[in-house]
């Protein structure tokens, strides 16, 4: 049913730390890796071996300059990797422009699934998600998304350290983090309050679940120091030993 | 990925595709033209022949149908577009599909009245108001589809709804003004109706057209990335050197001397030659081959002004690919 249900307590999602992610690629291959095989496998590739391959991906990583940069080479420009996937909003117009009710948003969890079996690929969604997070399939002739991998975080066949988004388990940096953002008590939740996590656009009030932290404001840039004192030449002084090695690779 | 083209501009607009191009400009027409009989036939406006309405009732039927067929190869699965018809409590297409199809109801009892009994007073004419309600409701549902998607602010506007009634109005009426001379020798009020609506619809085609030039995005770089503390945000590698959906769908990129230059032909061919031909049909030595120019120079018109109405359409994802405001 494409009408929202009536929220629940339970928002999962994601936190991500523009801070600390430096743009590996890891989350968005760990996707690719567990999504193949997933709730919404396949995620193909079209042309895989061609010159103009491409394929639906859940998670992508663009990278932004934020600031600008002296002609000197300074200035307080800096590199921003960012993680885009779906943000498993609270007013998703993905779910409610979809005629067939292929498209849904879940009242336990909010988690904002597809129904590949019932989807007429008329693509609609992917309009109305101003964040890019849907791709269509297709092999399939319907439409795929980030299902925040709930064949992982209600898995009970896998260890419960391992019930998390494969994106999350595979961030080096620990720049993703999973939780229940509608328990304000929650550790992601409390991470958005401390580091001011952000909605992306906001202005346009589809409410994302999903947070992102600005990159921390650096104390100071980096100042030049003082060369450290450069150590006094080898004195050979009185030591005839090292007076004879010296004289040795002198000649 | 900017620059890897030699067309200019950004990549960052919805990718016209034809066969809703045809589907919305031949089902606006189709079902525009199915209003007007249906109103003015009951009203005693139009001749009620038989033969008239074979074949005006044949035009917008097959004009409806087949922008619907059109819009069915858009889909991934069109083997399951009956699924379409159950949203409708929340999906402007759901909508859109249910009324399209009801609409055939009334129009249908109409038809079959009027053409195989010879009556369109009482209930059949009822039907055939009825029909005319819903198949402008078709039109308004048609135009909320797009008008209803917030990432595209070019379509999400108050202009949208009334051109899509216009310009399905503009082109009914000049079929309308075309088909009824073989029944009608010297029709003055149709003609003189449809110059006033080409005016009409001209006048809010500019209207929309000044408002997305003149109107600010409400999104940008920075707010769609949440960053911009230590100043302007720009991309510096997208995150895959190859297409991918959303380049496809959403990437289209058109440079601003074609936009200006398709504007213009739009100008021509969909509104000043059919207002030209139209006078000219005024005057019945002329009067057929005058109206079927302006039903065909407003087709190419139609279809030109359908294919920028997609193509000068941003989408908010592109500001994650170099565009920096939509």
């Amino acid at each position: 049913m494409t009408s929202l249900p009536i929220p629940g307590q339970k928002k999962l999602g994601l936190v991500i730390d523009l801070d600390v992610c430096v743009g590996c690629h890891a989350c968005a291959t760990a996707c690719k890796e567990w999504n193949s095989g997933g709730h919404s496998a396949p995620l193909p590739d079209f042309n895989p071996y061609g010159a103009d391959a491409y394929g639906v991906w859940f998670n992508r990583i663009h990278s932004f300059e934020e600031g600008t940069s002296g002609e000197d080479g300074g200035g307080d420009a800096r590199t921003v990797h960012f993680p885009r996937s779906c943000l498993h909003c609270e007013e998703p117009a993905c779910v409610t422009v979809c005629p067939t009710g292929a498209s849904y948003k879940r009242a336990e969890d909010g988690i904002v699934l597809v129904n590949a079996d019932i989807c007429i690929g008329c693509k609609l969604c992917s309009w109305a998600c101003p964040y890019g997070a849907r791709e269509f399939d297709e092999d399939e002739g319907v439409m795929k998304k980030c299902t925040l991998c709930i064949d992982r975080i209600y898995n009970d066949n896998i260890a419960e350290a391992e019930r998390l988004p494969a994106c999350v388990m595979v961030c080096p940096t620990s720049a993703r983090h999973f939780g229940d953002l509608g328990d304000p008590n929650s550790a992601v939740s409390e991470m958005v309050a401390a580091r001011g996590g952000k909605d992306l656009m906001p202005e346009l009030g589809y409410r994302p679940v999903n947070k992102y932290l600005p990159p921390r404001r650096q104390t100071t840039a980096a100042r030049p120091s003082p060369a450290p004192p450069v150590p006094p030449p080898l004195a050979a002084g009185d030591n005839k030993l090292l007076r004879w090695v010296d004289r040795l690779l002198s000649r | 990925m900017a620059g890897s083209s030699p067309a200019k501009g950004i990549r960052a607009a919805m990718h016209p595709a034809l066969s809703i191009v045809f589907f919305t400009t031949a089902s606006g027409c189709g079902f525009a033209l199915l209003a007007l009989i249906g109103i003015a036939v009951p009203l005693g406006l139009l001749p009620q022949s038989a033969g008239f309405g074979f074949a005006a009732l044949a035009v917008a039927t097959v004009l409806a149908v087949a922008g619907l067929a059109s819009s069915m190869l858009h889909l991934g699965r069109p083997e399951r577009a009956w699924r379409a018809f159950s949203q409708w409590k929340t999906s402007w297409l759901s909508r859109e599909g249910v009324l399209s199809v009801l609409t055939f109801v009334p129009a249908a009892v109409f038809g079959l009245g009027w053409l195989v009994f010879g009556n369109t007073g009482g209930l059949v004419g009822l039907c055939g108001i009825l029909a005319a309600v819903m198949a402008a409701g078709t039109i308004y549902c048609t135009g909320m589809i797009y008008a209803s998607l917030k990432p595209i602010r070019q379509w999400n506007n108050g202009w949208v709804v009334p051109n899509y009634f216009a310009l399905g109005l503009m082109g009914g009426l000049l079929l309308l003004n075309l088909i009824v001379r073989f029944w009608m020798p010297w029709p003055i009020a149709i003609p003189v109706l449809v110059l006033i609506v080409i005016a009409a619809a001209w006048g809010l085609k500019e209207r929309y057209w000044r408002f997305i030039d003149i109107t600010a995005a409400p999104s940008n770089v920075a707010s769609a990335t949440g960053l911009g503390r230590r100043g302007k945000v720009r991309m510096l590698e997208p995150p895959n050197t190859e297409e991918n959906y959303l380049l496809k769908e959403m990437g289209f990129r058109i440079a601003r001397k074609h936009r200006l230059r398709l504007r213009l032909i739009a100008r021509l061919t969909g509104f000043l030659v059919p207002m030209l031909a139209t006078l000219a049909s005024l005057f019945t030595p002329v009067g057929l081959i005058a109206a079927a120019v302006a039903v065909l120079s407003a087709a190419l018109g139609l279809v030109i002004e359908r294919w920028l109405f997609f193509a000068e359409a941003k989408h908010t994802v592109m500001l994650y690919y170099g565009a920096e405001i939509v």
